[in-house]
Protein backbone atom coordinates (compact mmCIF):
# COMPACT_ATOMS: atom_id res chain seq x y z
CA UNK A 1 0.00 0.00 0.00
CA UNK A 2 1.30 3.46 -0.68
CA UNK A 3 2.46 5.57 2.25
CA UNK A 4 1.77 8.85 2.66
CA UNK A 5 3.21 11.86 3.73
CA UNK A 6 1.62 15.20 5.29
CA UNK A 7 3.33 18.25 2.68
CA UNK A 8 1.06 21.00 3.43
CA UNK A 9 -1.56 21.30 6.41
CA UNK A 10 -5.09 22.41 6.20
CA UNK A 11 -3.72 26.29 7.04
CA UNK A 12 -0.77 26.36 4.35
CA UNK A 13 -3.50 25.26 1.29
CA UNK A 14 -6.09 27.32 2.17
CA UNK A 15 -3.54 30.53 2.51
CA UNK A 16 -2.12 28.92 -0.71
CA UNK A 17 -5.12 29.01 -2.57
CA UNK A 18 -6.39 32.48 -1.08
CA UNK A 19 -3.83 33.92 -2.59
CA UNK A 20 -3.72 32.29 -5.90
CA UNK A 21 -7.79 33.95 -6.30
CA UNK A 22 -6.93 36.66 -5.50
CA UNK A 23 -3.77 36.82 -7.61
CA UNK A 24 -5.41 35.50 -10.87
CA UNK A 25 -7.66 38.36 -10.22
CA UNK A 26 -5.21 40.75 -9.74
CA UNK A 27 -3.07 39.80 -12.63
CA UNK A 28 -6.42 39.78 -14.73
CA UNK A 29 -7.55 43.37 -14.46
CA UNK A 30 -4.39 44.71 -14.50
CA UNK A 31 -3.37 43.16 -17.91
CA UNK A 32 -6.35 44.48 -18.65
CA UNK A 33 -5.27 47.44 -18.47
CA UNK A 34 -1.62 47.27 -19.96
CA UNK A 35 -2.35 45.90 -23.47
CA UNK A 36 -5.22 47.06 -25.34
CA UNK A 37 -5.57 43.13 -27.11
CA UNK A 38 -6.04 41.98 -22.97
CA UNK A 39 -8.57 45.45 -22.34
CA UNK A 40 -11.38 42.77 -22.63
CA UNK A 41 -10.70 41.52 -19.58
CA UNK A 42 -11.61 44.43 -17.86
CA UNK A 43 -14.96 42.65 -19.17
CA UNK A 44 -14.79 39.94 -16.37
CA UNK A 45 -14.78 42.67 -13.73
CA UNK A 46 -17.66 44.69 -15.06
CA UNK A 47 -16.27 47.21 -17.61
CA UNK A 48 -13.21 49.30 -17.47
CA UNK A 49 -13.72 51.72 -14.77
CA UNK A 50 -14.83 48.61 -12.64
CA UNK A 51 -11.69 47.36 -13.31
CA UNK A 52 -9.96 50.13 -12.73
CA UNK A 53 -11.55 50.58 -8.98
CA UNK A 54 -10.95 46.85 -7.87
CA UNK A 55 -7.75 46.07 -9.79
CA UNK A 56 -5.75 47.95 -6.72
CA UNK A 57 -7.96 46.48 -3.70
CA UNK A 58 -7.33 42.90 -5.59
CA UNK A 59 -3.84 43.44 -5.51
CA UNK A 60 -3.24 44.89 -1.38
CA UNK A 61 -5.48 41.72 -0.54
CA UNK A 62 -3.13 39.72 -2.72
CA UNK A 63 -0.17 41.02 -0.83
CA UNK A 64 -1.94 40.34 2.34
CA UNK A 65 -2.70 37.22 2.17
CA UNK A 66 0.61 36.10 0.60
CA UNK A 67 1.91 37.73 4.06
CA UNK A 68 0.11 34.89 5.80
CA UNK A 69 2.33 32.12 3.01
CA UNK A 70 5.31 34.24 3.85
CA UNK A 71 5.35 33.82 7.63
CA UNK A 72 5.18 30.08 7.06
CA UNK A 73 7.33 29.33 4.72
CA UNK A 74 10.10 31.96 4.71
CA UNK A 75 12.27 30.21 6.77
CA UNK A 76 12.12 26.52 4.59
CA UNK A 77 12.86 28.69 1.95
CA UNK A 78 16.35 30.35 2.78
CA UNK A 79 19.07 29.65 0.19
CA UNK A 80 21.99 27.00 0.80
CA UNK A 81 24.69 24.90 -0.71
CA UNK A 82 22.33 22.05 -2.15
CA UNK A 83 19.99 24.81 -4.17
CA UNK A 84 22.80 26.01 -5.51
CA UNK A 85 23.91 22.58 -6.52
CA UNK A 86 20.51 22.08 -7.25
CA UNK A 87 20.72 24.80 -10.20
CA UNK A 88 23.67 24.02 -11.26
CA UNK A 89 22.22 20.98 -11.93
CA UNK A 90 18.69 22.10 -13.59
CA UNK A 91 18.97 21.99 -17.04
CA UNK A 92 20.08 18.19 -16.80
CA UNK A 93 16.99 17.51 -14.70
CA UNK A 94 14.73 19.20 -17.45
CA UNK A 95 15.48 16.50 -19.93
CA UNK A 96 14.48 14.07 -17.65
CA UNK A 97 18.43 12.80 -17.43
CA UNK A 98 17.96 10.31 -14.08
CA UNK A 99 21.72 11.30 -13.34
CA UNK A 100 21.02 14.74 -13.50
CA UNK A 101 17.85 14.90 -10.87
CA UNK A 102 19.96 12.23 -8.25
CA UNK A 103 22.84 14.74 -8.31
CA UNK A 104 20.82 18.22 -8.46
CA UNK A 105 17.94 16.57 -5.37
CA UNK A 106 20.52 14.67 -3.11
CA UNK A 107 20.41 17.46 -0.64
CA UNK A 108 17.25 18.96 -1.14
CA UNK A 109 15.01 19.90 1.49
CA UNK A 110 11.24 21.14 1.88
CA UNK A 111 11.87 23.03 -1.44
CA UNK A 112 14.29 22.81 -4.00
CA UNK A 113 16.66 25.74 -5.46
CA UNK A 114 14.07 26.61 -8.18
CA UNK A 115 11.39 26.60 -5.86
CA UNK A 116 13.33 29.41 -3.73
CA UNK A 117 14.07 31.27 -7.04
CA UNK A 118 10.29 31.51 -7.22
CA UNK A 119 9.23 32.32 -3.60
CA UNK A 120 12.24 34.89 -3.46
CA UNK A 121 10.73 36.39 -6.57
CA UNK A 122 7.11 36.25 -5.61
CA UNK A 123 7.59 38.24 -2.32
CA UNK A 124 10.06 40.84 -3.97
CA UNK A 125 7.84 41.37 -6.91
CA UNK A 126 4.89 41.80 -4.73
CA UNK A 127 6.36 44.60 -2.46
CA UNK A 128 7.50 46.23 -5.35
CA UNK A 129 3.82 45.98 -6.80
CA UNK A 130 2.83 47.21 -3.79
CA UNK A 131 4.83 50.53 -2.91
CA UNK A 132 4.75 51.41 -7.00
CA UNK A 133 0.74 50.88 -6.82
CA UNK A 134 0.15 53.32 -4.23
CA UNK A 135 2.36 56.06 -5.87
CA UNK A 136 -1.06 55.91 -8.77
CA UNK A 137 -3.23 54.51 -6.59
CA UNK A 138 -6.31 56.86 -7.72
CA UNK A 139 -7.99 58.85 -6.32
CA UNK A 140 -6.62 57.87 -3.07
CA UNK A 141 -3.00 58.84 -2.93
CA UNK A 142 -1.63 59.83 -6.08
CA UNK A 143 -2.01 62.87 -5.37
CA UNK A 144 0.59 63.13 -2.65
CA UNK A 145 3.30 61.86 -5.54
CA UNK A 146 5.35 64.08 -8.53
CA UNK A 147 4.14 63.28 -12.04
CA UNK A 148 7.87 62.52 -12.32
CA UNK A 149 7.63 59.64 -10.01
CA UNK A 150 4.02 58.08 -11.17
CA UNK A 151 5.89 57.78 -14.58
CA UNK A 152 8.63 55.74 -13.01
CA UNK A 153 6.36 53.95 -10.75
CA UNK A 154 4.42 53.12 -13.40
CA UNK A 155 7.18 51.30 -15.21
CA UNK A 156 8.22 49.17 -12.22
CA UNK A 157 4.80 48.05 -11.76
CA UNK A 158 4.55 46.45 -15.02
CA UNK A 159 8.21 45.06 -14.87
CA UNK A 160 7.58 43.57 -12.08
CA UNK A 161 4.42 42.37 -13.31
CA UNK A 162 5.64 40.78 -16.16
CA UNK A 163 8.82 39.20 -13.95
CA UNK A 164 6.10 37.93 -11.49
CA UNK A 165 3.60 36.50 -14.14
CA UNK A 166 6.37 34.95 -16.00
CA UNK A 167 7.40 33.31 -12.65
CA UNK A 168 3.58 31.76 -11.74
CA UNK A 169 3.88 29.95 -15.08
CA UNK A 170 6.85 28.63 -13.84
CA UNK A 171 5.70 27.70 -10.95
CA UNK A 172 2.29 26.23 -12.32
CA UNK A 173 4.16 24.53 -14.91
CA UNK A 174 6.65 22.86 -12.56
CA UNK A 175 3.57 21.36 -10.58
CA UNK A 176 2.14 19.93 -13.43
CA UNK A 177 5.63 18.68 -14.91
CA UNK A 178 6.55 16.87 -11.54
CA UNK A 179 4.30 14.19 -11.13
CA UNK A 180 2.32 13.94 -7.47
CA UNK A 181 2.89 17.83 -6.79
CA UNK A 182 -0.66 19.11 -7.23
CA UNK A 183 -2.02 16.72 -4.64
CA UNK A 184 -0.03 18.48 -2.01
CA UNK A 185 -1.89 21.37 -2.41
CA UNK A 186 -5.12 19.81 -3.03
CA UNK A 187 -5.35 17.11 -0.48
CA UNK A 188 -2.16 18.07 2.11
CA UNK A 189 -0.03 14.65 1.23
CA UNK A 190 2.61 13.11 -1.01
CA UNK A 191 3.82 9.58 -1.37
CA UNK A 192 6.55 8.74 0.49
CA UNK A 193 8.83 8.38 -2.78
CA UNK A 194 7.86 11.57 -4.32
CA UNK A 195 9.48 13.05 -0.74
CA UNK A 196 12.56 10.67 -1.11
CA UNK A 197 12.78 11.77 -4.40
CA UNK A 198 12.43 14.93 -4.59
CA UNK A 199 12.89 16.36 -1.53
CA UNK A 200 15.42 13.54 0.69
CA UNK A 201 16.47 16.25 3.38
CA UNK A 202 12.76 16.82 4.21
CA UNK A 203 11.76 13.30 3.90
CA UNK A 204 13.63 12.01 6.76
CA UNK A 205 11.76 14.55 9.23
CA UNK A 206 8.52 14.51 7.28
CA UNK A 207 5.78 14.20 9.05
CA UNK A 208 3.13 10.85 8.43
CA UNK A 209 0.05 12.16 6.47
CA UNK A 210 -2.59 12.34 9.45
CA UNK A 211 -6.22 12.36 7.10
CA UNK A 212 -5.80 13.29 3.54
CA UNK A 213 -8.04 15.98 2.88
CA UNK A 214 -11.19 13.52 0.98
CA UNK A 215 -10.71 10.33 3.51
CA UNK A 216 -13.58 9.74 6.09
CA UNK A 217 -13.16 10.47 9.61
CA UNK A 218 -12.74 6.92 11.48
CA UNK B 1 -16.89 65.70 -25.79
CA UNK B 2 -18.86 63.18 -28.06
CA UNK B 3 -17.00 62.24 -31.36
CA UNK B 4 -17.23 63.61 -34.89
CA UNK B 5 -18.18 61.67 -37.83
CA UNK B 6 -15.54 58.46 -37.44
CA UNK B 7 -13.71 58.73 -40.77
CA UNK B 8 -12.26 62.06 -39.17
CA UNK B 9 -10.31 60.36 -36.83
CA UNK B 10 -6.60 60.12 -36.74
CA UNK B 11 -6.04 58.27 -33.82
CA UNK B 12 -7.88 56.57 -31.25
CA UNK B 13 -6.19 55.33 -27.67
CA UNK B 14 -5.35 51.70 -26.93
CA UNK B 15 -6.30 50.97 -30.20
CA UNK B 16 -3.60 48.57 -32.58
CA UNK B 17 -5.75 48.77 -36.30
CA UNK B 18 -5.66 51.79 -38.26
CA UNK B 19 -8.44 54.08 -37.87
CA UNK B 20 -10.77 55.14 -40.94
CA UNK B 21 -8.90 55.64 -44.06
CA UNK B 22 -11.53 55.97 -46.58
CA UNK B 23 -11.31 59.64 -47.13
CA UNK B 24 -7.93 60.69 -48.88
CA UNK B 25 -8.49 64.13 -49.18
CA UNK B 26 -6.32 66.19 -46.34
CA UNK B 27 -8.01 67.89 -43.80
CA UNK B 28 -6.57 70.92 -42.83
CA UNK B 29 -4.55 71.05 -39.89
CA UNK B 30 -6.25 73.97 -37.32
CA UNK B 31 -4.42 75.44 -34.86
CA UNK B 32 -5.12 78.31 -32.26
CA UNK B 33 -2.68 81.36 -31.99
CA UNK B 34 -2.59 82.75 -28.43
CA UNK B 35 -0.68 85.77 -28.62
CA UNK B 36 0.83 86.45 -24.98
CA UNK B 37 2.48 90.07 -26.13
CA UNK B 38 -1.72 91.10 -26.72
CA UNK B 39 -3.37 89.61 -24.17
CA UNK B 40 -4.68 91.94 -21.63
CA UNK B 41 -5.55 89.45 -18.93
CA UNK B 42 -9.61 89.99 -18.76
CA UNK B 43 -10.35 86.66 -18.57
CA UNK B 44 -13.21 86.59 -20.75
CA UNK B 45 -11.78 83.35 -23.03
CA UNK B 46 -12.49 81.98 -19.46
CA UNK B 47 -15.99 82.84 -19.04
CA UNK B 48 -16.66 82.10 -22.55
CA UNK B 49 -15.08 78.48 -22.16
CA UNK B 50 -17.37 77.81 -18.71
CA UNK B 51 -20.16 79.24 -20.85
CA UNK B 52 -20.17 77.44 -24.55
CA UNK B 53 -19.38 74.41 -22.47
CA UNK B 54 -21.22 74.34 -19.76
CA UNK B 55 -19.15 74.68 -17.46
CA UNK B 56 -19.28 76.04 -13.68
CA UNK B 57 -16.19 75.73 -11.64
CA UNK B 58 -16.48 76.50 -7.44
CA UNK B 59 -15.96 80.10 -6.17
CA UNK B 60 -12.56 79.65 -4.75
CA UNK B 61 -10.69 81.94 -2.70
CA UNK B 62 -8.45 84.74 -3.69
CA UNK B 63 -4.82 84.05 -2.36
CA UNK B 64 -3.11 87.41 -3.25
CA UNK B 65 -3.02 86.65 -6.78
CA UNK B 66 -4.44 86.97 -10.29
CA UNK B 67 -4.83 84.00 -10.76
CA UNK B 68 -8.32 82.68 -10.23
CA UNK B 69 -8.74 80.43 -10.39
CA UNK B 70 -5.66 79.35 -9.56
CA UNK B 71 -5.23 76.03 -11.56
CA UNK B 72 -6.71 74.09 -14.26
CA UNK B 73 -9.47 71.83 -13.00
CA UNK B 74 -12.31 69.41 -14.32
CA UNK B 75 -14.46 72.44 -14.70
CA UNK B 76 -11.95 75.15 -15.72
CA UNK B 77 -10.28 73.83 -18.79
CA UNK B 78 -8.36 77.21 -19.18
CA UNK B 79 -6.58 79.74 -16.96
CA UNK B 80 -4.91 82.95 -17.14
CA UNK B 81 -1.32 82.47 -15.31
CA UNK B 82 0.10 85.67 -14.51
CA UNK B 83 3.87 85.89 -13.75
CA UNK B 84 5.79 89.08 -12.35
CA UNK B 85 9.46 88.47 -13.89
CA UNK B 86 12.27 90.59 -14.89
CA UNK B 87 13.69 88.87 -18.11
CA UNK B 88 16.49 92.01 -17.26
CA UNK B 89 17.29 93.13 -14.49
CA UNK B 90 15.63 96.53 -13.57
CA UNK B 91 12.88 95.69 -16.08
CA UNK B 92 9.35 94.06 -14.85
CA UNK B 93 7.30 92.40 -16.60
CA UNK B 94 3.51 91.22 -16.44
CA UNK B 95 3.67 88.36 -18.34
CA UNK B 96 0.09 86.45 -18.96
CA UNK B 97 0.05 83.30 -20.48
CA UNK B 98 -3.42 81.43 -21.09
CA UNK B 99 -2.63 77.72 -19.95
CA UNK B 100 -5.00 74.45 -21.22
CA UNK B 101 -4.48 71.56 -23.58
CA UNK B 102 -1.48 72.40 -26.02
CA UNK B 103 -3.34 70.00 -28.96
CA UNK B 104 0.24 68.32 -29.44
CA UNK B 105 0.80 66.54 -32.67
CA UNK B 106 2.04 63.47 -30.70
CA UNK B 107 -0.22 63.88 -27.89
CA UNK B 108 1.04 61.87 -25.04
CA UNK B 109 -2.05 61.58 -23.00
CA UNK B 110 -3.37 59.24 -25.67
CA UNK B 111 0.24 57.33 -25.91
CA UNK B 112 -1.00 56.34 -22.15
CA UNK B 113 -4.26 55.62 -22.08
CA UNK B 114 -5.85 52.13 -21.92
CA UNK B 115 -9.01 52.91 -22.87
CA UNK B 116 -9.89 51.84 -26.22
CA UNK B 117 -11.37 55.42 -27.83
CA UNK B 118 -11.36 57.23 -24.71
CA UNK B 119 -8.55 59.83 -26.20
CA UNK B 120 -9.06 60.68 -29.84
CA UNK B 121 -7.17 62.59 -31.96
CA UNK B 122 -9.34 64.18 -35.31
CA UNK B 123 -7.44 64.48 -38.63
CA UNK B 124 -7.95 68.52 -38.51
CA UNK B 125 -5.50 67.82 -34.87
CA UNK B 126 -7.88 68.69 -31.96
CA UNK B 127 -7.20 65.67 -29.11
CA UNK B 128 -10.17 65.25 -27.34
CA UNK B 129 -11.48 63.33 -24.62
CA UNK B 130 -14.37 60.73 -25.15
CA UNK B 131 -15.56 61.25 -21.36
CA UNK B 132 -17.97 57.98 -21.26
CA UNK B 133 -15.13 55.90 -22.38
CA UNK B 134 -13.27 57.07 -19.74
CA UNK B 135 -12.23 54.86 -16.91
CA UNK B 136 -10.47 57.20 -14.61
CA UNK B 137 -7.15 55.56 -14.29
CA UNK B 138 -5.11 58.84 -14.77
CA UNK B 139 -2.97 57.59 -17.10
CA UNK B 140 -3.39 60.95 -19.05
CA UNK B 141 -1.98 62.92 -16.16
CA UNK B 142 0.72 60.64 -16.27
CA UNK B 143 2.02 61.00 -20.33
CA UNK B 144 1.18 64.94 -20.92
CA UNK B 145 3.77 67.19 -21.03
CA UNK B 146 2.28 70.07 -20.18
CA UNK B 147 0.95 68.93 -17.28
CA UNK B 148 -2.85 69.79 -18.44
CA UNK B 149 -5.84 66.67 -17.74
CA UNK B 150 -7.77 67.21 -14.40
CA UNK B 151 -9.26 63.80 -12.68
CA UNK B 152 -12.71 65.09 -11.30
CA UNK B 153 -13.33 63.81 -7.96
CA UNK B 154 -17.00 63.79 -8.82
CA UNK B 155 -17.14 61.43 -11.75
CA UNK B 156 -13.43 60.08 -11.92
CA UNK B 157 -13.57 61.22 -15.35
CA UNK B 158 -10.37 63.23 -17.34
CA UNK B 159 -11.18 66.95 -18.34
CA UNK B 160 -9.18 69.01 -20.62
CA UNK B 161 -10.16 71.71 -23.49
CA UNK B 162 -11.87 70.28 -25.99
CA UNK B 163 -10.32 73.16 -28.01
CA UNK B 164 -14.31 73.72 -28.81
CA UNK B 165 -13.67 70.57 -31.42
CA UNK B 166 -18.22 70.63 -31.32
CA UNK B 167 -18.01 74.37 -32.71
CA UNK B 168 -15.08 73.26 -34.97
CA UNK B 169 -16.95 70.55 -36.56
CA UNK B 170 -19.44 72.54 -37.71
CA UNK B 171 -16.95 75.84 -38.86
CA UNK B 172 -16.97 78.08 -36.00
CA UNK B 173 -14.03 79.56 -33.94
CA UNK B 174 -13.40 78.19 -30.44
CA UNK B 175 -15.58 79.92 -27.70
CA UNK B 176 -12.29 81.44 -26.17
CA UNK B 177 -11.47 83.01 -30.08
CA UNK B 178 -14.57 84.41 -30.33
CA UNK B 179 -14.86 86.34 -27.08
CA UNK B 180 -11.34 87.53 -27.12
CA UNK B 181 -11.59 91.27 -27.21
CA UNK B 182 -7.70 92.27 -28.04
CA UNK B 183 -7.71 89.49 -30.90
CA UNK B 184 -5.18 87.85 -28.58
CA UNK B 185 -6.63 84.44 -29.51
CA UNK B 186 -7.09 83.23 -33.06
CA UNK B 187 -7.89 80.42 -34.81
CA UNK B 188 -7.44 79.09 -38.30
CA UNK B 189 -5.74 76.57 -40.33
CA UNK B 190 -2.30 75.95 -38.38
CA UNK B 191 -0.50 77.56 -41.76
CA UNK B 192 -2.27 80.71 -41.03
CA UNK B 193 -1.39 80.75 -37.39
CA UNK B 194 2.28 80.16 -38.14
CA UNK B 195 2.18 83.03 -40.92
CA UNK B 196 0.26 85.72 -38.28
CA UNK B 197 2.73 84.01 -35.50
CA UNK B 198 5.44 84.98 -37.90
CA UNK B 199 4.27 88.90 -38.90
CA UNK B 200 3.48 89.30 -34.65
CA UNK B 201 7.34 88.27 -33.91
CA UNK B 202 8.56 90.67 -36.88
CA UNK B 203 6.46 93.32 -35.59
CA UNK B 204 7.36 92.26 -31.96
CA UNK B 205 11.40 92.43 -33.17
CA UNK B 206 10.77 95.79 -34.44
CA UNK B 207 9.79 96.92 -30.98
CA UNK B 208 13.32 95.68 -29.58
CA UNK B 209 12.07 91.82 -28.07
CA UNK B 210 15.29 90.40 -29.82
CA UNK B 211 13.94 87.27 -28.70
CA UNK B 212 10.26 86.91 -29.52
CA UNK B 213 9.41 83.79 -31.10
CA UNK B 214 6.37 81.53 -31.85
CA UNK B 215 6.39 78.32 -29.05
CA UNK B 216 5.25 75.29 -31.54
CA UNK B 217 7.46 72.79 -29.83
CA UNK B 218 8.92 70.05 -31.99
CA UNK B 219 9.31 67.60 -29.44
CA UNK B 220 5.41 66.79 -29.01
CA UNK B 221 5.64 67.06 -32.96
CA UNK B 222 3.98 70.53 -32.99
CA UNK B 223 1.18 71.77 -31.10
CA UNK B 224 -2.36 73.02 -32.12
CA UNK B 225 -2.27 75.73 -29.78
CA UNK B 226 0.84 78.08 -30.69
CA UNK B 227 1.91 81.01 -28.34
CA UNK B 228 3.52 83.78 -29.71
CA UNK B 229 5.82 84.63 -26.81
CA UNK B 230 8.32 88.23 -26.71
CA UNK B 231 10.85 85.80 -24.48
CA UNK B 232 10.88 82.68 -26.90
CA UNK B 233 14.68 81.74 -25.69
CA UNK B 234 12.81 81.71 -21.92
CA UNK B 235 9.40 80.30 -21.80
CA UNK B 236 10.20 79.01 -18.55
CA UNK B 237 9.45 82.50 -18.07
CA UNK B 238 5.51 82.03 -18.88
CA UNK B 239 4.38 80.12 -15.89
CA UNK B 240 6.62 77.02 -15.87
CA UNK B 241 6.14 76.59 -19.97
CA UNK B 242 8.31 73.80 -20.73
CA UNK B 243 11.27 74.82 -22.94
CA UNK B 244 11.22 71.49 -24.89
CA UNK B 245 8.72 69.36 -23.85
CA UNK B 246 8.37 65.62 -25.00
CA UNK B 247 6.78 62.50 -24.11
CA UNK B 248 8.97 60.82 -20.94
CA UNK B 249 11.28 58.39 -22.05
CA UNK B 250 9.81 56.56 -19.05
CA UNK B 251 6.08 56.14 -20.79
CA UNK B 252 7.69 55.98 -24.12
CA UNK B 253 9.14 52.55 -22.56
CA UNK B 254 6.03 51.79 -20.80
CA UNK B 255 3.65 52.24 -23.69
CA UNK B 256 5.69 51.45 -26.63
CA UNK B 257 8.68 48.37 -26.39
CA UNK B 258 7.67 47.00 -23.14
CA UNK B 259 3.86 45.78 -23.88
CA UNK B 260 4.87 43.55 -27.01
CA UNK B 261 8.02 42.83 -24.59
CA UNK B 262 6.13 41.86 -21.71
CA UNK B 263 3.54 39.65 -23.99
CA UNK B 264 5.87 37.85 -25.41
CA UNK B 265 7.58 37.05 -22.16
CA UNK B 266 3.87 35.60 -21.03
CA UNK B 267 3.34 33.74 -23.75
CA UNK B 268 6.44 32.37 -24.51
CA UNK B 269 6.84 30.99 -20.90
CA UNK B 270 3.25 29.11 -21.12
CA UNK B 271 4.61 27.94 -24.63
CA UNK B 272 7.52 27.01 -23.49
CA UNK B 273 6.28 24.58 -20.32
CA UNK B 274 3.77 23.27 -23.30
CA UNK B 275 6.13 21.96 -25.50
CA UNK B 276 8.59 21.17 -22.99
CA UNK B 277 6.01 18.65 -21.80
CA UNK B 278 4.84 17.53 -25.00
CA UNK B 279 8.88 16.45 -25.72
CA UNK B 280 10.17 15.89 -22.76
CA UNK B 281 7.27 14.30 -21.18
CA UNK B 282 6.32 14.71 -17.30
CA UNK B 283 8.60 13.61 -14.14
CA UNK B 284 7.24 10.37 -13.10
CA UNK B 285 8.17 9.48 -9.36
CA UNK B 286 5.76 7.35 -8.96
CA UNK B 287 5.86 4.30 -11.35
CA UNK B 288 9.03 4.12 -12.70
CA UNK B 289 10.06 2.97 -9.17
CA UNK B 290 7.57 0.99 -8.23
Amino acid sequence: MTRYVQRYRDGERVNHWIVVLLLLCAALSGLALFHPALYFLSGLFGGGPWDRILHPFLGVFTVLAFVGMFARLWRDNVMNDGDRRWLRNARRMLRNDPQGEAQAEAETGRYNGGQKIVFWVFAVCLLVLLLTGIVFWRPWFVDAFSIGLRRLAVVLHALAATVMIVALIAHVYAAIWVKGSVRAMTRGIVTERWARRHHPRWAEQAPRAERPAGTLRR
Amino acid sequence: MSSLQSLDILRRSATTTPSPQARTAAEPQVAKLIDVSSCIGCKACQVACMQWNDLRDDVGTNVGVYDNPRDLTPESWTVMRFSEVEPEPGRLEWLIRKDGCMHCADPGCLKACPAPGAIVQYANGIVDFISEHCIGCGNCVTGCPFDVPRISRKDNKAYKCSLCSDRVGVGLEPACAKACPTGAIRFGTKEAMLDFGAGRVQDLVERGYKNAGVYDPPGVGGTHVVYVLQHADQPELYAGLPADPHISPLVVLWKGIAKPLALAAMVGAALAGFFHYVKVGPNEAEEDDE
